[in-house]
C-alpha cells in the first residue's frame, strides 16, 4: 500500500494550539446545545415562555444556536490564522 | 395528488439537467488521474469549495424534508435545522484539520494512515457504504416526489431518472464536476430560498389563502342528527358507516354516488360533521381520492389558519409582515393541520386526513412529533435526545462530507471553506423555518407527501418561481447523489479492491473499477428509493446521521485525541456502531409500520438509535484499545508524530 496525501503538507507548528482551541470551543458550543435539549426534556414549559419580540424561548434559543455557530466559526478562523502566522515562518502549504 | 404537467417547469428542468451534464462533460475531459477523479486534484478554490460544501449538505433532506416537516409538525421540523447546523461545529472544531493532515482520498485512508490495518480498511469501507446508501434513500425518495408535480410522472419514474442521470455524471467525470455542480446549486438554492421567504412576508397571513389561479378549497360542514354518539342522518347526505379511531369518530357519507369521509366533532351542545380528505384503496387495488378517481382532481391542497391574532385583535388578513412579526403572529394564532388516521372500511384500506386545529403556541414548540412535555413517555423523551445527539454528531462522520476536505490546497483553505459553508447553511436553515411555516398556512400542502411543501409553496407564488425552484431541487438531488455515489465507489474500488484485497490496480483500472461500483450502487439506490416512497426525507436522513455518528465518529475522535487507541479498537467500534444502530432501526416502530405490522407492538419505541449505539461504540473503542495495548506499540509511536 502506498499512502501519500493528495496535497503536500508542511510542518505546522500551530497544530497543537489550534487543536486545543477547537476542543475548547467545541465544549462551549456543546454546553449551549445540550442546554436546549435539557430544557426541552426537564422543563418543557420554559420553552413556551415569551422571550422577546413576541417569540417564545424555543424559537429564540433555536435561532440563537444557529447564529452562535456561525459567530464561533468566524472567531475560530481568526484565532487559528493568527496562530499560524505567528508560529510558522511561512504558510504550512503554499 | 393529481398534478398537471407544467411546460415552463419542463423547460427549466431540461435546461438545468442539460447544464449539469454539460459541466460534467467539460470537466470529464480534464479528469485523467485517480487523484483528480476522487479528490479533484486538491485544486479547488476555497470559496467554490465552501459553497459546494453547502451544496453537498443542503440535500433533499434540508430543502424538501425540513420544510415539509416544519409545515406538518411546526417546531419539531426546525429541530433538524438546529441539529444539522450544530453538527458542523463538531466537524470544524474537532475533525476538519487533523483529518486533512492524515488523509488521502477517503475516510478509510484517514483512519488507516497511522495503522495500515486491513481490519480497519474493511470495516471503514463497509461503514462508508452503509451510511452512503442510507443517505441515498431519502435523496431518491425526494427525487420521486419532485418529478410528480413537475412532470406529471409517477414516483418511481423520478427515482429511476435521477439514478440514470447520476450514474452517467459520475461515470463520466468524478469529483471535479460534482464540486462545480454543487457550487452552482448551493448558491442558487440560497438565493431562491431568500426570494421565496420574501414572497411569504410580502403576502402576509390570511384565513382564506387564495393565490392567483389557485383558489383555496372552502371546507363544508354538515349538521347531523346524533343519537348515543351515532350519526343517524346528515342533511342531504346518506350515512354509510361510522367508526372510532384514537378517540375520534369518522363517518362515511354518500351524495350523488360519491362517498366522502367526515369527522364528527362537538359544536356547542350538539355536533357537526367536518369535511376530511381521504384516500381509499379497494381490495382490487382501485385507488379513490375523496371518493373519486385521481383524474377528477378533487383531491385538493390544504393548510390554513383558523384564527389570526394581531396585537390582541382577531383579523381575517394581515398585510405584509416582517420576519419576526410573522413568527410572532403565527405563535399567537391558530393553525389547521391535517392529521392522518388509517382505518379499515370493509375491504378498503382508507387514509383519512382530518382537520386538526392546533394553537400557534403548540405549533411553535417542540412536541407535535417528538413529545417531550409533562405527559410524555420516557421513550419519546429518549427518542428526542437520541435525535439531537445523532444530528449533532453525524455531520462530522458523513463520508461524502469528509471527502470534500481533501479538495482544497491547504488546511487554512479547508477551514475557510468550512466556515463559509456554516454561514451559508445557517442562513438557509433560518429560511427553512419561514418556508415551512409559510407552506403550513398558505394552502399548498399535499397530504400524501410532506416533502413537496416548499416547491408547492413556490407554485402558489407563480409557476416560474416553482419551475426554477423545482429544477434547483432536482439538481440538488443530482449533486448529492453524485457525491454519495463517488464516496461509495471510492470505498469499493480504492479501499476494498485496491487496499483490502490487494489487487494493486493501475491508475486507469482504479478509475474503471470506481465507475463500475458507481453503477452498482446507483442501481441499489434506485430500488431502495422506490421502496421507501412516502416517508419524510429528513426523518430518513436522521437515520444516516445516526449510523454515521455511531460507526465512524468514536473511531475518528479516539484516533485524533487518544494516543492509546489501537487498530483493533477502531475496527471493533466501527462494527459495533453499524450493528447497534442498524439493529435499533430495523426493530423500530417506523420499520414495523413498513413491514405492515402494528408499530405499537415493535420491540422497542425508539425511532432514533444514536442514544444506544453511540455510547456503545465509544465504550467498545475504549475497552478493546485497552485490551490490545501490547499488539500496538509500534503504531502508537507513529500516532504521536501526527499529533
Amino acid at each position: 500500500m502506498h499512502y501519500e496525501s493528495a496535497v503536500e503538507t508542511g510542518v505546522d507548528h500551530a497544530s497543537k494550539k489550534k487543536a486545543r482551541l477547537g476542543v475548547l470551543l467545541f465544549f462551549l458550543y456543546l454546553f449551549f446545545y445540550a442546554g436546549f435539549v435539557v430544557i426541552g426534556v426537564f422543563n418543557y414549559e420554559l420553552l413556551s415562555r415569551e422571550a422577546g419580540g413576541g417569540m417564545n424561548l424555543a424559537l429564540i434559543y433555536g435561532m440563537g444556536l444557529i447564529f452562535f455557530a456561525v459567530l464561533m466559526g468566524i472567531l475560530y478562523n481568526y484565532l487559528c490564522s493568527g496562530f499560524e502566522d505567528n508560529m510558522n515562518e511561512k504558510e504550512p502549504t503554499s | 395528488m393529481i398534478y398537471h404537467v407544467s411546460y415552463i417547469a419542463l423547460f427549466f428542468f431540461v435546461v438545468f439537467v442539460g447544464m449539469v451534464l454539460g459541466l460534467s462533460f467539460y470537466f470529464a475531459r480534464r479528469t485523467k488521474s485517480a487523484s483528480s477523479y476522487y479528490a479533484a486534484g486538491g485544486q479547488i478554490h476555497w470559496v467554490v469549495n465552501g459553497i459546494a460544501f453547502a451544496g453537498d449538505y443542503l440535500s433533499a433532506a434540508s430543502f424538501l424534508g425540513i420544510c415539509g416537516m416544519i409545515a406538518t409538525f411546526g417546531f419539531d421540523g426546525f429541530l433538524y435545522s438546529i441539529g444539522f447546523l450544530a453538527g458542523w461545529i463538531v466537524a470544524l472544531f474537532l475533525i476538519a484539520e487533523p483529518l486533512k493532515r492524515l488523509g488521502k482520498y477517503t475516510f478509510t485512508d484517514a483512519l488507516n494512515s497511522t495503522f495500515k490495518s486491513r481490519a480497519i480498511t474493511l470495516t471503514a469501507a463497509i461503514s462508508t457504504l452503509i451510511v452512503s446508501v442510507f443517505y441515498l434513500i431519502p435523496q431518491m425518495v425526494g427525487a420521486g416526489d419532485l418529478v410528480t408535480p413537475l412532470l406529471g410522472f409517477p414516483h418511481w419514474v423520478g427515482v429511476v431518472l435521477v439514478g440514470i442521470v447520476v450514474i452517467f455524471i459520475v461515470a463520466s467525470a468524478g469529483m471535479t464536476s460534482t464540486t462545480y455542480v454543487q457550487f452552482i446549486k448551493g448558491g442558487l438554492l440560497l438565493i431562491l430560498s431568500a426570494v421565496l421567504s420574501f414572497y411569504i412576508f410580502k403576502n402576509g397571513l390570511s384565513l382564506q389563502p387564495d393565490h392567483e389561479g389557485q383558489t383555496y378549497h372552502k371546507f363544508i360542514t354538515v349538521d347531523p342528527i346524533v343519537v348515543n354518539g351515532k350519526v343517524i342522518s346528515a342533511a342531504r347526505w346518506n350515512v354509510l358507516s361510522q367508526q372510532e379511531v384514537k378517540g375520534i369518530n369518522f363517518v362515511k357519507l354518500e351524495k350523488d354516488g360519491i362517498e366522502r369521509w367526515f369527522e364528527l366533532a362537538k359544536k356547542g351542545p350538539g355536533y357537526e360533521l367536518k369535511e376530511a380528505l381521504s384516500v381509499s384503496v379497494a381490495g382490487n387495488g382501485t385507488k379513490l381520492y375523496n371518493g373519486e378517481p385521481r383524474e377528477k382532481a378533487t383531491f385538493f391542497q390544504v393548510g390554513h389558519m383558523s384564527r389570526i391574532i394581531v396585537n390582541g385583535r382577531e383579523v381575517s388578513k394581515t398585510g405584509p409582515l416582517g420576519p419576526f412579526e410573522f413568527l410572532s403572529v403565527i405563535g399567537k394564532s391558530e393553525i389547521v393541520r391535517f392529521s392522518e388516521v388509517k382505518l379499515l372500511d370493509g375491504n378498503d384500506k382508507v387514509s383519512v386526513y382530518y382537520q386538526n386545529k392546533t394553537s400557534g403556541k403548540d405549533f411553535m414548540l417542540p412536541g407535535l412529533k417528538y413529545k417531550i412535555g409533562k405527559d410524555a413517555s420516557i421513550w419519546s423523551k429518549l427518542d428526542f435526545i437520541s435525535l439531537m445527539l445523532a444530528l449533532f454528531l453525524g455531520t462530522a462522520a458523513l463520508p461524502h462530507i469528509l471527502i470534500r476536505y481533501y479538495t482544497v490546497k491547504s488546511q487554512r483553505d479547508a477551514r475557510k471553506s468550512t466556515i463559509l459553508a456554516i454561514a451559508a447553511i445557517g442562513l438557509f436553515y433560518v429560511l427553512t423555518l419561514f418556508m415551512g411555516l409559510g407552506a403550513a398556512v398558505n394552502g399548498v400542502l399535499d397530504v400524501e407527501s410532506s416533502n413537496m411543501a416548499a416547491p408547492l409553496l413556490a407554485k402558489a407564488f407563480g409557476v416560474v418561481l416553482f419551475s426554477i425552484i423545482s429544477a434547483v431541487a432536482f439538481a440538488t438531488i443530482l449533486g448529492t447523489v453524485a457525491g454519495l455515489i463517488i464516496a461509495s465507489s471510492g470505498a469499493i474500488a480504492h479501499d476494498l479492491l485496491d487496499n483490502y484485497f490487494k489487487m494493486d490496480l493501475s491508475d486507469g483500472k482504479k478509475v474503471r473499477a470506481g465507475k463500475i461500483s458507481a453503477f452498482v450502487v446507483g442501481i441499489v439506490a434506485i430500488i431502495l428509493g422506490i421502496t421507501f416512497k412516502g416517508m419524510n426525507v429528513s426523518f430518513l436522513v436522521g437515520w444516516a446521521f445516526a449510523i454515521a455518528a455511531s460507526a465512524n465518529l468514536p473511531a475518528i475522535l479516539f484516533l485524533l485525541f487518544w494516543k492509546k487507541t489501537t487498530a483493533k479498537g477502531i475496527a471493533c467500534s466501527i462494527v459495533t456502531g453499524i450493528v447497534a444502530s442498524l439493529g435499533v432501526i430495523l426493530t423500530s416502530p417506523t420499520m414495523w409500520d413498513r413491514y405492515g405490522l402494528d408499530p405499537a407492538n415493535a420491540l422497542h419505541h425508539l425511532d432514533n438509535p444514536a442514544i444506544v449505539s453511540f455510547p456503545l461504540s465509544l465504550a467498545v473503542v475504549y475497552l478493546v484499545s485497552i485490551l490490545t495495548q501490547k499488539d500496538q506499540k509500534v503504531q502508537t509511536e507513529q500516532l504521536k508524530t501526527y499529533l
